[in-house]
């Protein structure tokens, strides 16, 4: 008896393991799509000119 | 203790002139602190207190010494710089060329990453005000730790310890600690090296700023562990320990684990339950690498010739603090304790896996992802200057500009308050330490109050020559348990002050 659960309980960790890597992936699949969604989004909002944006972000030194 | 212990942190702001890149920071700076004074601050600001501390006996929680103190005296003192207190207890001031938000005291890591959060909608209304100034260029602030060009300026975290504790053993097993806790910590910067000249990605903005092991200074020279010894409390029975190595976060989440994580350590070290070696060989030089390396896979070499990553130190420090919880409190571990466990082990789980995995809660994995985002694109190089653009931007603290407000904007970051907490924070001081008491006496009595500091609020009361000093040497007393009844009933400063002295 004692046996028999350990068993089935075994294989469903198992698959729990699967399906936890499973959903990860795919919740990342879905995250990396977002983001490339909302890379437009985010150009919108970017400063016009990087170089010099960049450039003359200058800051004196502090603690 | 816990998770939990007196702390604050306090934030230098990156800060530029639209259009004028040449303009004087220092002038500024000055002019978002003032503004932000002027709008917000009733009747007179209250300056900043910069006496030193001398009554230690707390009677009553506050001592209330009448010792003359001249007003002028306080102007001679206060370096000219904009320096005010808030309605929340916090410190808003300039510091060297940066505008500086410290938090008021709070008691657990929660409360710290509020009020941290409220300093960020603090500077975004100052730099409103200050913009509605007529002819004045618009002033952006960047809640980050370089310009990427050789200059570094600070994100500090204050903790509160035991004055018993030997600092030897504070230096020993906090090292390793922060040479590796950057993995859960750092806010990620594109460029290596002080001056950026290196093209590349690292998981630290403040790694390449650290020259030395221990030491005072905080401009140069920058120590891993630094020893300021300014306890703004009983100095025979307490240190503030100051930590300058850590970057300023964005992420809620990030900050909580740097905060909680970090006083769950210092509790181990306080107790003498780290027993383990866990020291590293060369720390600065390891503290580079480990930034130096996102895969996360840079092993690290203990005294005793392990060889870890620093995710695996980490762990190791997850699994003393698990077994220090459970064999300190058991079942009884408060909530934020267990979270924090739970949520460090989570994350570096992950991290060992895979860092991308944790874009949703850490600020460099987040950063590396939009960058990542941008390199598989648009086909760019490090050394593109979009992606040096996006490193900045990503800590522009405007709502509608900032990219990490950006993310948040669009589901993309996982939270740990709510915006309403986060605005209520603004106005209103933590509850349960003195902040409590300096705030509510800056919102009531705000007329009254000449001066403030961590240690002291000193009154202007109608009918005395002297100012009068209350000292709050105890950060724990003046909690809304302790004096909020006495605030709510005294309508004016002399009544709450009569109430305080009356024997
Ligand atoms: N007794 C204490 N223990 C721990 N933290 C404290 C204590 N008293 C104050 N703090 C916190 O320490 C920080 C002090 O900020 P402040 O900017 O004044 O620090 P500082 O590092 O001494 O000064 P500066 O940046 O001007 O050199 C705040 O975040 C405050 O909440
Ligand atoms: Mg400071």
């Amino acid at each position: 008896m004692a046996q028999e659960q350990k068993q089935p309980r075994r294989s469903s960790e198992d698959r729990t393991a699967e399906t936890t890597e499973a959903e990860s992936a795919e919740r990342k699949d879905q995250l990396d799509e977002d983001i490339d969604a909302i890379l437009d989004e985010i150009d919108e909002v970017l400063e016009s000119n990087a170089e010099d944006f960049v450039k003359s972000f200058i800051q004196k030194g502090g603690q | 203790m816990s998770v939990r212990r007196v702390m604050g942190t306090e934030t230098e702001f990156g800060i530029s002139v639209q259009g004028q890149p040449t303009a004087n920071p220092m002038v500024a700076s000055s002019q978002v602190v003032n503004a932000y004074a002027l709008s917000v601050l009733r009747a007179r600001r209250a300056r900043w207190d910069f006496e030193e501390e001398s009554p230690l006996r707390d009677a009553r929680g506050f001592d209330v010494s009448r010792e003359v103190a001249d007003p002028s005296q306080l102007t001679d003192e206060d370096l000219g710089l904009a320096n005010v207190i808030l309605t929340n207890g916090a410190r808003l001031y300039v510091d060297h060329a940066h505008p500086e938000y410290s938090t008021p005291e709070c008691t657990n890591p929660r409360d710290v990453v509020r009020w941290d959060k409220a300093g960020e909608l603090v500077m975004q209304d100052a730099c409103r005000f200050a913009a509605a100034v007529p002819s004045a260029a618009p002033i952006v602030l960047y809640k980050n730790n370089t310009d990427n060009k050789g200059a570094s300026y600070g994100a500090h975290e204050n903790y509160l310890m035991r004055r018993s504790t030997p600092f030897g053993d504070i230096v020993r097993h906090l090292t390793p600690f922060f040479v590796s806790r950057q993995v859960v910590t750092g806010a990620g910067r594109v460029g290596r090296g002080q001056d950026g000249r290196e093209d590349d990605f690292q998981v630290s903005q403040r790694a390449d700023y650290f020259e030395v092991e221990v030491g005072l200074e905080t401009t140069l020279k920058r120590p891993i562990i630094n020893t300021r010894d300014e306890p703004h409390a009983d100095p025979e029975r307490y240190r503030r320990l100051h930590v300058i190595i850590g970057d300023a976060n964005l992420s809620e989440i990030s900050g909580y684990l740097k905060v909680g994580t970090t006083s769950l350590v210092l509790s181990m070290i306080e107790d003498g339950f780290i027993t383990r070696e866990l020291g590293v060989e060369q720390p600065v030089r390891s503290l580079r690498a480990v930034s130096h390396d996102p895969t996360l896979k840079h092993q690290l070499t203990l005294h005793d010739g392990r060889r870890l990553t620093a995710v695996q130190l980490q762990l190791e420090y997850l699994d003393l603090a698990r077994k220090y919880v459970e064999d300190k409190y058991g079942a009884d571990a408060d909530e934020q304790t267990r979270d924090v466990l739970a949520r460090w082990e989570s994350v570096l789980t992950r991290l060992e896996t895979d860092p991308l995995l944790c874009a949703r809660e850490l600020d460099w994995v987040a950063k590396l992802t939009l960058l990542n985002r941008y390199r598989d694109r648009d086909g760019l190089e490090w050394s593109d200057a979009k992606l040096h653009l996006v490193d900045l931007q990503y800590a522009d603290i405007r709502p509608g500009r900032g990219l990490y407000n950006k993310l948040v904007a669009m589901g993309q970051v996982e939270r740990l308050l709510t915006d309403e907490e986060i605005a209520a924070a603004v106005h209103q001081p933590p509850p349960d330490t003195r902040a409590y008491f300096r705030g509510r006496c800056l919102e009531k009595y705000a007329e009254r109050i000449a001066a403030a500091s961590w240690d002291s609020v000193i009154f202007d009361l109608p009918g005395r020559d002297s100012l009068q000093r209350v000292p709050t040497i105890d950060p724990l007393r003046g909690s809304r348990a302790h004096v909020g009844e006495l605030l709510d009933r005294c309508e004016t400063a002399e009544q709450l002050f009569e109430a305080l002295t009356r024997p």
